[in-house]
């Protein structure tokens, strides 16, 4: 069988399974940037105890396995009363994950920028609230976009594990491919392409292009 | 931050000339080291103050204090005869909460050394933000504000600028015209021409000039300018270990100090320069 065969045959399933990795991907990536912005946030309360939550939450997720994860939400959360869809408990899985990692990403942002803005929407008379919306965050939101470009092609990367609990996205497709065919090359061969045109050439140019329009917008162009 | 009440201080001040602020007994400490040493000091409505003397003399926490950036470890500070950081409770005076501590920043704005603007908004965003995100007005009347005082400031043709764009001088307008878009009743100005090169701090000077010519401001400045401050200051205080060392009208204090310390401060501004 050539390779256009191949494709002629599985195309469709490779489409099926990719858009199902993009699904996975923009629903992980949204629950990731809300967990990480209020990790982030919450790691820099004053309250000792919201502190602490943020902490322990970063801490198990960056310190444990992914993998492991995701069969925690599939399969153990069930015994407690709380059963998720499969393909639901894949994406919670990693942006649950990943959200830990962006946590530290936008505290580290939300501390780059310089106290003096801090200072000056004080000098403002404006509400804790104001400050962190208008003025620190929009700045801190410039800052952390180049490494969030590098955190959601991890996330797009770490989506392939939800195959492992029959979610069937990309890498799912192609292990039943080969499975049947056992034309390991081409099965995998094909995914592994894909994946990369989706990093390189749909999400680090989507970022570039978001922090382009971010920098004009904020007079930095 | 005294957790404890204060008894020894009045909850208000009253009386026929009420200091539009008011320095009673102040003391600032970092760990052992004492910034400000029960400091006595009274700005008058509409004067304007300059505060000159060596680094380290505790001449910024004497701003920063007022603008609430930095905690009080003893002593009262009276804005417009009203406690800055305390309030009336339990038979005396106790940290305000955080209303009421928003409601007494209303009445002082501050310009930093290193100007401080927002970087993501235009001059005249910049302006409006107080206006329209603190004190809730519309924004065609904050803008019709922020549009005046730019032009007040000489950058009404930048006002759609961001900071990166600008001067120094330009962005210290725009930040002066941001802080007045408040409406202060008391303006701080922390060495606002330090960080800026020498052919433009005329701009930023003349601002100022303009502000004690024609409003009635008060105003506190800290300057290592001394001929502009000899220039434009109703009075000079000298600050040295946190102290006031010595004070008077500019022609006093620069034409002939008392002290020797200011004697020799001066002198050695004046050799430096
Ligand atoms: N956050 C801080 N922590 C510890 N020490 C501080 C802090 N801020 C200021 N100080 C110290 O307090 C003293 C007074 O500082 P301040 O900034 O008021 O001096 P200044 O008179 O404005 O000096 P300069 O002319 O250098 O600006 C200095 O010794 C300074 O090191
Ligand atoms: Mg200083």
């Amino acid at each position: 069988m050539s390779y256009l065969e191949f494709l002629a045959e599985f195309g469709p399933r490779f489409v099926d399974g990719s858009v199902v990795t993009a699904m996975q991907t923009v629903l992980a990536a949204a629950l990731a940037i809300a967990i990480a912005v209020a990790m982030g946030l919450m790691r820099l309360s004053r309250s000792v105890p919201v502190r602490w939550f943020a902490t322990v939450y970063i801490e198990i997720f960056r310190g444990t396995s992914l993998l492991v994860q995701l069969y925690w939400i599939f399969f153990v959360l069930p015994l407690f009363g709380i059963s998720l869809e499969k393909f639901t408990a894949g994406f919670v899985a990693v942006g649950m994950n990943l959200g830990a990692y962006g946590a530290e990403l936008v505290r580290g942002a939300i501390l780059s920028v310089p106290k003096g803005q801090w200072e000056a929407a004080l000098a403002l008379n404006m509400s804790p609230a104001k400050r962190m919306i208008r003025v620190i965050f929009p700045q801190a939101f410039l800052n952390m976009l180049p490494p969030w470009g590098n955190l959601l092609i991890e996330l797009l990367k770490g989506t392939a594990l939800v195959s492992l609990i029959s979610v069937a996205d990309l890498m799912f497709e192609s292990k039943q491919i080969n499975s049947t065919t056992f034309l390991s090359a081409q099965a995998f061969g094909t995914a592994l392409v894909i994946y990369y045109v989706m990093s390189r050439f749909v999400i680090t140019p989507f970022m570039r292009w978001l922090e382009r329009v971010m920098a004009r917008k904020m007079g930095r162009a | 931050m005294t957790k404890e009440t204060l008894s020894d201080f009045p909850l208000e001040l009253e009386g026929a000339d009420v200091p539009m602020v008011r320095f009673s007994k102040v003391t600032k400490r970092y760990g052992d080291l004492t910034v400000l040493d029960s400091l006595d000091l009274d700005v008058a409505e509409g004067e304007m103050v300059t505060i000159i003397g060596p680094s380290g003399s505790g001449k910024t926490t004497v701003l920063r204090m007022l603008m609430t950036l930095e905690t009080i470890n003893e002593g009262v500070i009276y804005v417009d005869g009203k406690p800055l950081t305390h309030m009336p409770g339990n038979g005396g005076l106790v940290p305000a909460d955080n209303r009421y501590l928003r409601k007494m920043r209303a009445n002082i704005g501050m310009c930093f050394q290193h100007f401080n603007l927002f970087p993501h908004m235009t001059a005249i965003e910049n302006c409006m933000e107080g206006p329209v995100h603190v004190l809730g007005l519309p924004k065609r009347e904050a803008r019709e504000r922020s549009e005046e005082l730019l032009e007040m400031v000489g950058m009404a043709d930048k006002r759609d600028q961001h900071p990166s764009r600008l001067s120094g001088g330009q962005q210290q307008r725009v930040a002066i015209a941001r802080a007045l878009a408040m409406r202060p009743k008391v303006m701080l100005f922390d060495e606002v021409t330090s960080a800026l090169d020498p052919e433009v701090i005329g701009e930023v000077t003349n601002v100022i000039r303009r502000l004690v010519a024609e409003h009635n401001l008060t105003m506190l400045m800290v300057t290592h300018q001394m001929g502009f401050a000899k220039d434009i200051s109703d009075r000079v205080c000298f600050f040295f270990g946190g102290r006031i060392e010595e004070q008077g009208k500019p022609e006093d204090l620069f034409g002939n100090p008392q002290r020797e310390r200011t004697q020799q401060f001066l002198s050695a501004v004046k050799e430096a320069s």
